[in-house]
């Protein structure tokens, strides 16, 4: 085992999850091949939600991959960083409006 | 900024970099040979084929020190191409039917020949491409004439811009390269270049500022086109992305920069034996401001010519040897055939 739970290295090795199960992997990854294709939404789109979800999820692995993705589609630092800043702001915003459902059980048991 | 020649650095000497590229990393990584790739996809030895593209660069001489250059040009690189030796280009273009000169350099406008050397090819009736650097327009009041006599002898005009934003131009060219791009852009749109239905090509060549690839050429050109319009009022054709080579300045970058593993590790990996198929040295032949013939202009940069089964130099121009040469490689290779390849007119696959 690792000293550490995250290894730059093992972002390689992703198909190998196959490994354990083949038919899954293949299935995710077809899905996946398809998902980041041109849409309706271009490649480029998709890469920037990419970027923002890895953010979300605060995965290493992926954060590195689409950073280097988003470049390689053309990117611009300042997109990278909005495309985060939705994120950021999605975050914060679930957590505050959160706050309406405090507010009314406040309201229910607050004379 | 000094070119490596100047600087005196090791990767002034080719070998040194060739035994970079050759050898196995710090991290005991050794890179499958290209040759062995090719042989795997059934495309060793990789032969020419009909030559299409005479590619003659006219001089290391230029006005920018850009960090990626192949060519390790720059205004202290004196070796440009003299009268006599455009005549023995002119003389081996006559003797065939190749439809395509593409002028290159350094800033090939700096060669004081450049001029009457174009008019010369265009008497003969061919195709010019000059891979103009855009800056060198604004550099000097000498230059101001160039997108005019660009049009006279209808040239076309492939320039490199990086990126549409300042700070990563800048990065990679120099600072103020961005706004003089702009600038040049501007008057070479001025004169009907880049417009619809002036038959005057103006393409952009894009090229990664790091240690990454190119992303999809078509979608890269939309956002260039988009953002080149809105933001400065300027047009162009076609965009060309071009995969930049471990070789030279690049390849220094790689090293110091600690991105050279893993850069050769994407190219080897995102090997793509379409794009391998196309590769421009199969229908080009480079000539070097010497008069010496290579396979392609990073060939050239590395100092490995033709075959031996082939002329050397250009006095001895031979078409029909040429087109039996074999192509010589190296790990440098790995940077034309990555994904959708690369070539000077950009993807291959």
């Amino acid at each position: 085992m690792e000293k550490t739970y995250y290894n730059p290295e093992d972002l390689k090795k992703f198909s190998n999850i196959s490994e354990f199960s083949p038919k899954l992997a293949e299935k995710f990854f077809s899905y996946y091949g398809e998902v980041f294709a041109e849409g309706e939404l271009t490649a480029r789109e998709k890469s920037l939600i990419a970027l923002a979800v890895a953010h979300t999820v605060q995965c290493p692995y992926c954060i590195d991959a689409y950073t280097v993705d988003t470049l390689e589609k053309g990117c611009t630092e300042g997109q990278m960083m909005e495309a985060i800043h939705v994120a950021a702001a999605i975050r914060g915003g679930s957590s505050l409006v959160h706050g309406v459902q405090m507010m009314n059980k406040v309201k229910d048991i607050v004379m | 900024m000094q070119s490596l020649k100047k600087k005196k650095h090791f990767f002034a000497d080719t070998l040194i970099q060739l035994e970079v590229l050759n050898q196995a990393t710090q991290t005991d990584n050794q890179f499958p040979a290209f040759t062995q790739k090719l042989r795997e996809a059934h495309l060793f030895p990789l032969k020419s084929r009909q030559l299409e593209v005479f590619q003659v660069n006219i001089g290391k001489m230029c006005n920018q020190v850009c960090r990626h250059c192949h060519v390790d040009a720059g205004p202290d690189r004196k070796e440009i191409m003299t009268r006599e030796t455009m005549q023995y280009c002119l003389d081996a273009l006559a003797q065939t039917t190749i439809r395509t000169v593409d002028l290159t350099g350094g800033a090939p406008e700096m060669n004081p020949d450049f001029r009457w050397f174009v008019t010369e090819i265009r008497k003969l009736g061919r195709e010019v491409i000059v891979r103009c650097n855009l800056t060198i327009i604004v550099a000097n009041k000498k230059y101001y004439d160039l997108p005019e006599f660009f049009k006279e002898h209808q040239i076309h005009v492939i320039s490199s811009l990086p990126y549409f934003s300042a700070a990563r131009t800048d990065a990679q060219r120099g600072n103020g390269v961005f706004e003089d791009s702009i600038k040049a852009l501007k008057m070479l749109n001025a004169v009907g270049y880049g417009k619809p239905e002036t038959g005057l090509t103006l393409d952009l060549v894009y090229n990664p500022s790091g240690a990454f690839l190119p992303g999809n050429q078509l979608a890269l050109e939309a956002e260039f086109k988009k953002k080149l319009k809105t933001g400065f009022e300027v047009e162009f054709n076609q965009l060309f992305a071009i995969t930049n080579l471990p070789i030279s300045r690049f390849l220094d970058y790689l090293i110091e920069s600690k991105n050279y593993e893993g850069y050769m590790e994407k190219l080897v990996t995102a090997f793509n034996p379409a794009a391998a198929t196309n590769v421009m040295c199969r229908n080009t032949i480079s000539i070097s401001w010497d008069g010496y013939l290579y396979d392609c202009d990073f060939n050239q940069m590395l100092n490995l010519k033709v075959a031996k089964t082939a002329p050397q130099h250009i006095r001895e121009f031979n078409e029909s040897l040429l087109k039996e040469r074999s192509i010589i490689l190296n790990q440098h290779c790995y940077g034309c055939t990555a994904g959708a390849g690369s070539s000077c007119g950009g993807a291959t696959a």
